[in-house]
């Protein structure tokens, strides 16, 4: 303990000298991980030429939409002091639901019904785990581990799921329709930016305001960071685990239909599998995995690195069938370095002998 | 006289057939330091918990301020202007000190919103209210935990604030810091705020407060002016028992040492260091927190090893680079933080004591014999006086002081020669203190050579037949038991 107090007070001292915004910078871990992140996307242009390119770009923003929703659900979860492994299953089943149920009853409309459906059906599962979570005090770990077998039950059992090769017209004309076209002026290829964007978009600003500016996004933080502390403080730790569970399910049935809607036909497993990875770019952009510490901003980059890795290693020649290699690589060397350099900041050695000649 | 701000009278509180609190009245005055004292496990928190409302009580009324009630909830309590400093202090590790310092009041006021601005005021005007100085902006986390307690109490102190409940305030603190929150707390008796003290270190009580309750086993056995209070008696409320003055005089003390150091040092933290242990000896090392006393230690036991110089066992040479090499030369350490360090909490009370020596209990091929496994175990427990129904409970599940034994028994089961303890009543209630050193003793007469390291000069001069003093990384005295005095000790320390 008294060791403790020791390099704390090492640390404090520049902690008190006034901050550069350059030093600033350097010590937040986004900064690392943007560089990284410009260091890959130039690595990528210098070996293909084709990385900025202007339907290059486009892709890898459609293809962050719904890894990029899974993430702020995520991550939301990550700094409650929880984890979930059940959104990729929860997704699956909420959007399968709504698209069998639409088409049914050979719905012909917009595509408003059909999120507005998934949203609540996943509000539903979401508070299936906030209840077991939130008000059984549950571990979060066991409580989606489970679900997600439930969800998954579910689909496969009740709703008899097979692909559905056909979605309604509203999911598809808006899977199709584009905010704009960008076109390669050397190839000619285009690529569209899809509506979803917008949607995407707008969960992140609102996510962001919440997190930011209410009580209750506060309430995440402090919950993450002490539960204890929450609760004598006087912040209603079960309705906020609760209540954002249930959001969760929410964003992450927006991601199930915007996928639905972009590939054009409801797949009810392809989904599964994604949690593993939406994980670890929430980690890798520098959110503490047991809760408290992270912002949206460095969650958003870690994901965009995961995404790029994932759709971009073809143009460096890499072939599809090793993409996983070096995605694993990309996990074990971002979060191994961030922890050695813990492990380096807590050695007893180190900063004992510092002490003695700071003294 | 001054007025009464707080009477409990008549409490009684149980748990599932366990009586915490029998027939416990007491009042605090207005303005006044009072000091709750008792062992572990005496009806402290009990008692805390039922003035700020957590607990109510079964029978018995309290009176606030002429207010009389029987039982009060948790805001009431805090509207009435009763606020509990809790030893973890409730803080978040991961906010910024803005944020620890405006949630609470945010959160009474039932805002839904954040204003950075007004949080960033309200922050300003807690500090400034007990100048403390503090970046707003670090993260709490990175502070110590002097400033933690000092946010807690800038915390506390925003809500009109009559009585602030501390409890066990100075467990993590060093002697400066205890000196600073000493002045604190005297500055808050010149407001008129009157502060409940929770402890049950001796000198504190003396040091801080002018009135003082004791408890223990759930009553109250003594309350009064902490004037007429003398250690002798202090000791005597906490346990129901009397000790008697005892000084370690060595009996089997053998002739050729067993433990040499000869020159022994690492650079920057100690130098030239040169003592020697004999059998049936236990050898006090003391001085400043960083005089090295501690990384001696270490190095002892080979968790840093040492540089130059070397270390010599039974007339041997052996350089000690780890652990392990220690434990298989019979060298055993108890470390400080035992919570940390030195035992596996969650596991049974079992394993720790036979988890040192765990290859001795495997048959040929490596499988664990039960029987002999759970004979060593019940030996140990008898022998230390280890309080527990059932060796298979966690540690986590016995007091400090039983926890301490524990520790005891698992080296004592490796029959060693030289066991050294690092601040081995640290944390230890005085009962738990006193049987701890009688079997230190009693180790050292069996023929055991012990080192005891420690800033607690009553302890070094009550065990120690020897006593080293360390003064930035050296020996600056080798007393001998008839010259050892509490003075003598302190102005080679200092």
């Amino acid at each position: 303990m008294k060791r403790r107090s020791f390099r704390i007070c090492c640390r404090r001292r520049s902690v008190v000298e006034t901050k550069t915004l350059f030093q600033k910078i350097k010590h937040r871990n986004e900064s690392y991980i943007f560089v990284v992140l410009l260091a890959l996307c130039l690595l990528i242009e210098i070996r293909s030429g084709q990385f900025f390119s202007p339907n290059n770009l486009v892709d890898i923003a459609s293809a962050l939409i719904v890894p990029g929703l899974f993430a702020i659900g995520a991550f939301l979860v990550i700094v409650s002091g929880g984890i979930d492994v059940s959104f990729p299953a929860l997704a699956s089943l909420s959007v399968y639901a709504t698209t069998k149920f639409l088409l049914n009853i050979d719905y012909q409309g917009g595509v408003w019904l059909p999120i507005l459906i998934a949203l609540a059906i996943g509000a539903l599962l979401g508070a299936f785990n906030g209840l077991f979570i939130g008000y059984f005090k549950l571990p979060a770990l066991i409580v989606t581990l489970g679900s997600s077998s439930v969800f998954k039950g579910i689909m496969q059992g009740a709703l008899n799921s097979k692909q559905l090769t056909v979605i309604p017209p509203g999911m598809r004309q808006w899977g199709t329709s584009a905010l704009f076209i960008a076109r390669n002026p050397v190839s000619g290829l285009t690529s569209r930016m899809p509506f979803a964007f917008l949607a995407f978009l707008a969960v992140l600003v609102l996510v962001h305001v919440m997190l930011r500016y209410t009580m209750f996004g506060r309430g995440i933080y402090a919950i993450g960071g002490s539960e204890v502390s929450a609760h004598r403080a006087g912040f209603n730790v079960i309705r906020t685990k609760f209540i954002m569970y249930v959001m969760v399910g929410m964003i992450a049935s927006l991601a199930g239909v915007i996928r639905v809607c972009m590939m054009q036909q409801a797949h009810p497993t392809n989904m599964l599998g994604m949690e593993m990875n939406i994980i670890a770019g929430v980690v890798l952009g520098g959110t503490a995995i047991v809760g408290g510490r992270g912002t949206l901003l460095g969650c958003m980059l870690g994901t965009l690195l995961i995404v790029i890795v994932e759709n971009s290693l073809i143009l460096l020649g890499v072939p599809t069938s090793w993409k996983s290699v070096f995605t694993g690589a990309l996990i074990i060397i971002g979060t191994g370095v961030s922890a050695y350099q813990v492990a380096l900041a807590n050695s007893p050695r180190r900063t004992k002998t510092k002490i003695w000649k700071a003294a | 006289m001054a007025q009464t701000l707080l009477k409990a009278v008549d409490i009684y509180k149980s748990f599932v057939g366990v009586q915490a609190l029998k027939n416990v009245t007491f009042e605090i005055k207005r303005g006044e330091i009072h000091c709750l004292a008792g062992e572990n496990g005496s009806g402290k928190s009990t008692l805390i918990k039922i003035i700020s409302g957590v607990y109510s009580p079964d029978s018995g009324y309290m009176e606030f301020d002429g207010k009389t009630y029987t039982s009060i909830t948790p805001i009431g309590a805090i509207k009435n202007g009763i606020q509990v400093i809790y030893q973890d202090l409730a803080v978040f590790p991961n906010l910024t000190v803005m944020e620890n310092l405006a949630f609470n009041s945010e959160l009474a006021d039932r805002r839904r919103f954040v204003n950075w601005s007004r949080m960033r005021q309200i922050a300003k005007d807690a500090i400034a209210n007990i100048d403390f100085h503090v970046d707003l902006d670090a993260v709490v986390g990175d502070l110590s935990v002097a400033e933690k307690q000092m946010i807690a109490i800038s915390r506390a102190l925003m809500f009109n604030t009559r009585l602030i409940i501390m409890d066990e305030p100075t467990t993590a603190l060093t002697k400066k810091e205890v000196r600073n929150l000493f002045n604190t707390i005297l500055k808050l008796k010149e407001r008129g705020i009157a502060i409940l003290f929770v402890s049950h270190k001796l000198n504190e009580v003396f040091e801080i407060s002018e009135n003082f309750s004791i408890l223990r086993s759930g009553e109250l056995v003594a309350t009064g002016s902490t004037a007429e209070l003398d250690e002798k008696k202090f000791s005597y409320y906490m346990t129901g028992r009397e000790f008697q003055q005892r000084h370690f005089v060595p009996k089997n003390l053998s002739e050729k040492p067993i433990f040499e150091a000869q020159d022994v040092g690492i650079e920057g933290l100690f130098s030239n260091v040169s003592f020697s242990v004999h059998r049936g000896e236990i050898v006090g090392i003391t001085g400043l927190l960083d005089s090295g006393r501690s990384e001696l230690a270490l190095s002892i036991f080979g968790i840093l090893p040492i540089e130059t110089g070397k270390y010599v066992v039974h007339g041997k040479p052996v350089t000690i680079k780890n652990p392990q090499i220690a434990k298989n030369n019979d060298i055993g350490y108890v470390p400080e933080d035992r919570l940390n360090e030195g035992l596996f909490l969650s596991q049974s009370i079992g394993d720790n004591i036979v988890i040192s020596e765990i290859d001795r209990l495997a048959r040929v091929i490596g499988i664990m014999d039960r029987e002999k496994r759970s004979s060593e175990i019940e030996k140990w427990i008898k022998e230390l006086a280890i309080a527990t129904p059932d060796p298979n409970n966690a540690c986590q599940t016995l007091s400090g002081g039983n926890q301490q034994r524990v520790l005891l028994a698992k080296w004592l089961a490796c029959n060693l020669d030289l066991l050294v303890l690092n601040g081995p009543t640290v944390g230890v209630d005085i009962g738990s203190k006193y049987d701890i050193h009688g079997i230190l003793h009693e180790l050292a007469n069996q023929g055991l050579g012990l080192i005891i390291i420690s800033d607690d000069l009553p302890e070094i001069m009550e065990n120690c037949s020897r006593v080293l003093v360390m003064k930035a990384g050296k020996i600056v005295a080798d007393m001998h038991a008839n010259e050892i005095n509490e003075k003598a000790i302190l102005s080679y320390m200092l």
